[in-house]
């Protein structure tokens, strides 16, 4: 790591830090008014993200989980294949494959936080699902329920608390990522970052940044507040 | 619950989340009109999807036979610089938050020493990595240095905070035990406090070795070095091959730190 380092840029941090504060500190308040599309682009990428993640989820989730799995030497293992692949592969890596592929824009940003969720959600749905009550599935089965009758009466109502909790908490978590998707070229407020940054705009990185954080406090507060609700 | 029964026959779930049907229709409402706007608003140039899809394509059977051999040096240095980065930063992570951990504890620390603590951990954690980075890199240079320094600064947010409320969660009993037989400050951190929470410390210092790795491979798109970097190029070079070489990876180091990390926590605790 060190031999790598350019030890002269190092000793030269302090002033290049203080130099960068200098240019930062008064925010350009005035481009405030072009952020809020971007913004909006931003709350629209984690939110449709995270139903696209949700809605495919919900399949995998019951595919692995191993009490309501149709084959657990077949299945199970794929399940489980996509939602590691799925989790190990960072949101920004995902935009920065479906920016190349299907274009620049708010789509490859959707697709890439959905991408990201399918594996975080279906991790936590299925853990929950191995952890109901099974004497509840055993009561609706002897009914003479079928398959799917089990799953609406007897494991739906057991985990949806725990689904919307997960999927509010992935939504904080989106909203998060999505402030810098835009880096690589996937649209919101990372967008604007990239061209403040390139132009060497500090004054207008500021102001961004500041907008990052109170986006990032307010859903969290939503997220928690909804979680304290539902749980 | 219980409402007028009109038949024996007919039963309706009753409804698990939201009891109120006025606040059911309103959030529905509510949602349809977003989702509506929300939609409308994404522009999409299905021209440019449509051609796209062929590079997917391409992209996937890069994805399936993967080209370890030809960019195998580039990805070998960024790999070696990832992890370098992953262990350094841990490790220095996990040295500067103890203090700042004990010092964020209501039990241990006194109040100007505690908000202090508090407001650096709320500094740290309020950042994303790649932001910090971004900072980082126009400070010190491009490098893997600026990553250590992104992943250390990061790591100390995250450990203090879980840290802190580990401690603060301790059994207050065995801290007055200690207390009572007239043992300072330092004995009580290091006789009731620490035997205490270590289990927990190993854990969560292993939890952020993953979540260091996985973060490693993202911040060299902002020139911080590691394999993210390899990666950025590979992609911008069109060589899906690569790529896809470097993702399986990626996802094959995740997968190794992740088991041996919990199996480790389940030893520790």
């Amino acid at each position: 790591m060190t031999e790598d380092t350019i030890w002269a840029f190092v000793a030269d941090a302090p002033r290049q830090a203080s130099d960068i504060g200098g240019r930062m500190l008064p925010p350009r308040w005035g481009y405030l008014n072009q952020l809020w599309q971007p913004l909006w682009d931003t709350l629209n990428i984690a939110t449709l993200g995270t139903l696209i993640g949700v809605i495919i989820a919900i399949p995998v989730a019951f595919l692995a989980a191993g009490n309501t799995t149709p084959s657990r030497h077949f299945v199970r293992p794929m399940a489980l294949l996509i939602i590691v692949t799925s989790r190990s592969i960072n949101s920004l890596i995902w935009a920065l494959l479906l920016v190349a592929i299907i274009g620049p824009g708010l789509l490859a940003g959707i697709v890439a936080i959905g991408l990201r969720s399918i594996g975080f959600v279906a991790k936590l749905l299925y853990e929950a699902i191995e952890e109901i009550d099974e004497n509840q599935v055993e009561a609706v089965r002897a009914t003479g329920a079928s398959r799917v009758q089990v799953i609406d009466y007897a494991i739906i109502p057991q985990i949806l608390p725990a689904f919307w909790g997960i999927s509010v908490f992935r939504w904080d978590i989106n909203i998060r990522e999505s402030t810098i998707l835009g880096l690589v070229g996937a649209g919101g407020l990372g967008l604007q970052l990239q061209s403040s940054l390139s132009t060497l705009a500090w004054n207008q990185v500021t102001v961004i940044f500041l907008v990052i954080v109170a986006t990032v406090v307010v859903s969290e507060w939503v997220s928690a507040k909804v979680r304290r609700a539902v749980l | 619950m219980t409402g007028a029964i009109t038949s024996l026959r007919t039963w309706k779930r009753p409804p698990v989340l939201l009891k109120d049907p006025r606040w059911r229709w309103t959030i529905l409402l509510g949602s349809a009109i977003y989702l509506v706007l929300a939609i409308s608003s994404v522009e999409v140039n299905w021209f440019r999807v449509y051609e796209g899809l062929e590079r997917g394509w391409k992209f996937i059977q890069g994805f399936l036979s993967p080209d370890f051999n030809s960019r195998w040096r580039d990805i070998q240095a960024g790999l070696v610089e990832s992890l370098t980065m992953t262990l350094t930063s841990t490790a220095a992570g996990v040295l500067i938050s103890v203090p700042i951990g004990i010092g964020a504890a209501r039990n241990l620390a006194p109040a100007p020493v505690y908000m202090f603590c508090r407001s650096l951990i709320t500094l740290s954690r309020s950042f994303q990595e790649i932001i910090i980075a971004i900072l980082l890199v126009a400070m010190f240079g491009f490098g893997p240095f600026a990553g250590f320094l992104t992943l250390t600064f990061a790591s100390i947010g995250f450990l203090s905070k879980l840290l802190a409320e580990d401690i603060e969660g301790c059994d207050s009993a065995q801290i007055e035990a200690i207390r009572a037989t007239g043992a300072g400050w330092w004995q009580v951190v290091n006789y009731a406090v620490q035997s205490q929470v270590m289990p927990r410390l190993i854990g969560l210092s292993l939890y952020r070795l993953d979540i260091n790795f996985r973060e490693s491979s993202v911040i060299g798109i902002v020139g911080a070095g590691g394999v993210g970097a390899t990666l950025n190029t590979a992609i911008d070079r069109y060589e899906y091959d690569s790529a896809g070489a470097i993702l399986i990876i990626i996802i094959a180091i995740v997968l190794v730190v992740e088991y041996s990390s919990s199996y480790i926590r389940r030893w520790a605790q």
